[in-house]
């Protein structure tokens, strides 16, 4: 099982091969074999995802079958999906059941894929070591001493895993790409307004995205197709029309110029990752591409601005966790304040009320302009160094992270933490799309080569990594505790 | 000292849309607690607002009736603070880029003098819900606070005056103003008893002949025109005070209690909000080009100020009659169309402000639950007017009317079944004179030997003699010209 891919899994259903149920039950028992060890999942939801087996077999014998039909599949936490335990790590929402679906699990229900159960994560989304859960740390498979990475981790891990051929994350400043590179897997994070945020439990809502995490870019291609799209119920979802994103994957990149930006090869980037990466761009070059460097003056600031808009976002997106219509409350509270501070106080964990506190402090009157309106100028003028790139090259190459996959425990002090996403956070303040795919391994632990795209370029994103895994076997490396598990 | 009063108003206009400004629930009033409430108004995690396109084109045509600048671009801005019924922990609203941006009123006072209002901005934002403060209790016998969020997300346009208002007069006149403008425009029902006008007003003092404004107080949530002219005399009799006593005035928010006929201090400014106002990331801005805003304009109805003048110049009403009726589109209608049947604007004015208000008036009703059509009072106006029947006699047929008599409930029946028909025949009045006279004969020596000009009041006595042996329904005029030929031909 754990060799499958989703391109592979639906091969065999439509072929007759395998069906639906064989496939779920296979994923649920790797479910239950490997979670106590790795603690990739919240929520494993046996009994609906059997059921949805069923019903995806009796479809394909009716003839009523896509291309996703059967196609076991995991969900991070934070997308809504009705009757199910929605928790975005958090015991804010531990009890929380959402009465409605996601647009995008609404999208996947209807391509009949099977929701296996949901993923562990960063509490509400923030972190990148998938540390922060209410649920406890997950581990990475490749090493059981590492973190996979966050705040997407636990859909990564699960990947990595062999847990389910793939998995939705969300990526508000590198969340699928950075555990997509600690795990050694493809993940995706789309154009902002390429997929609906509706039903999506909001971080920072002008940053989030939900993309695919799956062994290929092959598989991300398929999953793009069955999630992207305008949703009338999110206004800044794009009126664009969707592209079959796997019909353009065997694009031949001759010709294709790739820009190096030196910002992304400067200080605090690992020797090793930097070597891996070079090697990368090499391949491309033997496929017929172009290599030169580009600059992205402001990459420096891109940090900064994004630990002002996010936590200030995510200071207003949270505030409706009050203990009044939903989620935890605190016991029997003297009064409307009390029931407020006790409640989120019991409610939140520490990454969460810092994000808080730092965006309720730079939206405060007198600190404003002086931080979010200077934070939005920086994201404008890194926007445009993304633009006047992509005039000159058509994709951008460099390292998800600047290491592989930390130490469990290893980054204790939060700035250097958020240091970990350098490399991937001015991609969501300029909106544009990104996508990590495995290019080197380094004492057992992955590294990720990052691509970066223009606006709405998913589909060329997913055809330059599909070539690269065409010539390359970085992605079909396998962590031995997957193979362990039978 | 002579001290005047500024004052400038914030007025919460309930825009009639069918769903509410984010979500697609129902708006109507008076449901059951939370069965009109979405997972959008609920502020449910992972929903998202979706503007309401009918509330945008409401708040533009508010903006094209005020002469305001239209905004081609409006950003809808967070106000972040936590209460029980507000369920996001924000409120939606425009802080920085509002749709509508500087406009005038032209408003009329009471002695028909005229006033120009300055509107500084007026934006759109969503209503908070409402708490229950009814005892309810838990299991345990704790009382507890209800919440019904019926009301959340329904789209409110906040119109912000400029401190031009001078009196409790000019503030009401304002906002019957502002009532007329957004009933006139259809984009509000203007219900303030169901909270669909909502106002706060800015209340401050200064020594006449000032230009600095002096330090105002916020009076919150003050429900009717009544209460605001209430509201802003105890305020200014309480701030003059203060300040002759050598106090001075607090920036607060107050809360008028019309029960007890006075402003309370709501909240000092130690406790002040900080509302960390930021664009909300989850809309994008409103643009609108200038076909869609052309558009709008060319579909505005007559508006209260141009009916007011035309009633005036077309039809000849006093400018009084004229902005009374002028002020409420459904009366100006129903008078328009009593003018439409009887052709008599005067008359039309006369028995709309009179017999029908009144009517209206006693029984609470609505011009629009009148049961009294235009149609009919203009049938009973015309009989007036064709002498048919006395002016006397047509309030006994309005009455008649209004109590659903007569058959096919017409005016003519009425008058037909109670015998109310004006006699004009002069010969059958000549012979109830002839009555009267010969009935009369003290009376009669009286008139005769009465100085010339006292006649005049003397023949009082004989029209009523003939008017009540006709009863009533002799044309009096008539008779008071026969009398007169008849006895003065005595001399």
């Amino acid at each position: 099982m754990s060799d499958h891919t989703l391109t592979s899994l639906a091969a065999a259903l439509k072929n007759g091969d395998a069906s639906s149920r064989e496939l779920t039950s296979d994923y649920l028992q790797r479910i239950e074999r490997a979670e106590p060890t790795l603690n990739s999942f919240i929520s494993v939801t046996a009994e609906q995802a059997l059921a949805g087996a069923d019903a995806a077999d009796k479809a394909r014998t009716e003839g009523r079958a896509g291309y996703l039909t059967g196609v076991p599949l995991a969900l991070k936490d934070n997308f809504c999906t009705q009757g199910v335990k929605t928790t975005c790590g958090s015991k804010m929402l531990d009890t929380f059941v959402a009465p409605y679906s996601a647009t995008v699990v609404e999208k996947l229900d209807a391509a009949g894929s099977v929701s296996l159960g949901k993923t562990n994560m960063d509490e509400f989304a923030m972190g990148s070591s998938s540390e922060s859960s209410f649920y406890g740390a997950i581990k990475n498979p490749w090493d059981l001493s590492a973190v996979p990475g966050g705040s997407s981790g636990g859909s990564a891990a699960a990947v990595a895993a062999g847990l389910a051929p793939a998995a939705l994350g969300t990526d508000t400043g590198g969340s699928i790409r950075q555990p997509a590179a600690f795990c050694g897997i493809t993940g995706l994070k789309p154009t902002y307004g390429r997929v609906s945020r509706y039903g999506i439990i909001a971080y920072a809502s002008s940053l989030d995205q939900a993309g695919p995490m799956a062994r290929t870019a092959e598989d991300c291609a398929h999953l793009m197709t069955a999630i992207a799209g305008h949703d009338a119920r999110d206004s800044t979802s794009a009126e664009r029309a969707v592209p079959d994103y796997a019909a353009q994957l065997d694009a031949p990149l001759a010709g294709l110029k790739i820009g190096l930006p030196t910002e992304y090869f400067g200080d605090g980037l690992d020797p090793v990752v930097a070597g891996a990466v070079r090697d990368a761009v090499k391949v491309y070059e033997t496929l017929g591409a172009t290599v030169r460097d580009v600059s992205l003056p402001h990459t420096r600031y891109a940090t900064s601005a994004y630990y002002v808009i996010a936590p200030a976002e995510a200071s207003s997106n949270l505030s409706r966790f009050d203990g009044v219509r939903f989620g935890h409350r605190c016991d029997n509270p003297d009064d409307l304040l009390d029931l407020y501070q006790r409640s989120r106080a019991e409610g939140f964990g520490d990454e969460v009320k810092r994000r808080i506190l730092i965006g309720t402090h730079t939206l405060s009157e007198g600190f404003f302009d002086a931080y979010y309106t200077k934070a939005q100028r920086v994201r404008r003028l890194i926007r445009q160094d993304f633009l006047d790139a992509f005039n000159e090259v058509d994709v951008l190459m460099g390292p998800t992270s600047p290491t592989p996959a930390f130490d469990l425990g290893a980054q204790k002090d939060p700035l250097s933490m958020y240091l970990q996403d350098i490399y991937t956070i001015a991609v969501n303040l300029a909106g544009i799309p990104g996508i990590s795919v495995p290019a080197g391994l380094v004492g057992g632990r992955p590294v990720g080569l990052q691509i970066l795209g223009a606006h709405f370029a998913e589909a060329q994103l997913l055809n330059v990594a599909h070539q690269f895994q065409r010539a390359t076997d970085w992605h079909q490396q396998r962590p031995a505790f997957a193979k362990e598990i039978v | 000292m002579q001290w005047e009063t500024v004052i400038g108003l914030e007025v919460h206009v309930q825009l009639a849309t069918r769903s509410k400004i984010f979500s697609g629930a129902s708006t109507a009033f008076g449901a059951d607690a939370n069965t009109q409430a979405c997972a959008v108004d609920l502020g449910m995690p992972g929903t998202l607002p979706v503007l309401n396109e009918q509330a945008v084109s409401m708040a533009v045509q508010f903006g094209l009736g005020v002469d305001a600048e239209i905004a081609k671009v409006s950003v809808f801005d967070r106000k972040n603070y936590f209460y029980a019924d507000l369920p996001k922990g924000y409120q939606t609203s425009q802080m920085y880029h509002p749709i509508v941006g500087p406009g005038v009123l032209d408003v009329t006072l009471d002695d028909g003098a005229a006033k120009r209002i300055r509107i500084h901005h007026a934006h759109l934002e969503e209503d908070a819900g409402k708490s229950l403060h009814e005892s309810f209790t838990d299991d345990t016998g704790q009382e507890m606070t209800g919440i019904d969020l019926n009301r959340a997300g329904t789209p409110l346009l906040e119109i912000v005056s400029e401190p031009d208002m001078r009196s409790a007069k000019e503030a009401t006149a304002y906002l019957r103003a502002i009532h007329a403008i957004v009933t006139y425009l259809g984009i509000s029902d203007g219900n303030m008893a169901e909270g669909s006008m909502r106002c706060d007003v800015n209340v401050s003092v200064r020594p006449k002949g000032q230009a600095e404004f002096g330090t105002r107080a916020e009076i919150k949530n003050v429900n009717s025109f009544r209460f605001v002219e209430r509201a802003v005399a105890f305020e200014v009799e309480r701030q003059t005070e203060l300040i002759e006593d050598g106090g001075t005035v607090v920036q607060e928010t107050r809360l008028y209690d019309p029960d007890r006929d006075e402003t309370r201090s709501m909240r000092t400014k130690e406790e002040a909000n900080d509302y960390r106002y930021f664009p909300c990331p989850d809309l994008l801005p409103i643009v609108l080009d200038q076909a869609y805003i052309d558009q709008l304009r060319a579909g505005l109805p007559e508006l209260p100020d141009a009916k007011r003048a035309r009633f005036e110049t077309a039809l000849g009403l006093s400018a009084y009659d004229a902005s009374v009726i002028a002020a409420s589109r459904d009366m100006a209608d129903y008078f328009e169309d009593v003018n439409n049947v009887c052709g008599d604007a005067k008359q039309a004015a006369n028995w709309v402000q009179g017999e029908l208000s009144g009517a209206l008036n006693r029984e609470h009703l609505d011009i629009r639950q009148s049961p009294v059509s235009a149609r009919q009072l203009g049938e009973l106006i015309n009989r007036v007017l064709d002498d048919t029947i006395s002016g006397k006699a047509a309030k006994q047929v309005f009455q008649a009317l209004w109590d659903g008599e007569g058959e096919n409930n017409s005016a003519d029946a009425i008058i037909e079944a109670k015998g109310l028909k004006q006699v004009t025949d002069s010969g059958a009045i000549k012979a109830m004179i002839d009555d009267v006279i010969a009935q009369s004969p003290k009376q009669v020596t009286q008139y005769i030997d009465a100085e010339p000009d006292k006649r005049g009041k003397m023949i009082g006595y004989f029209v009523g003699q003939v008017m009540k042996a006709s009863r009533g329904t002799a044309n009096p005029q008539q008779v008071n010209q026969l009398l007169k030929e008849k006895l003065d031909a005595q001399l």
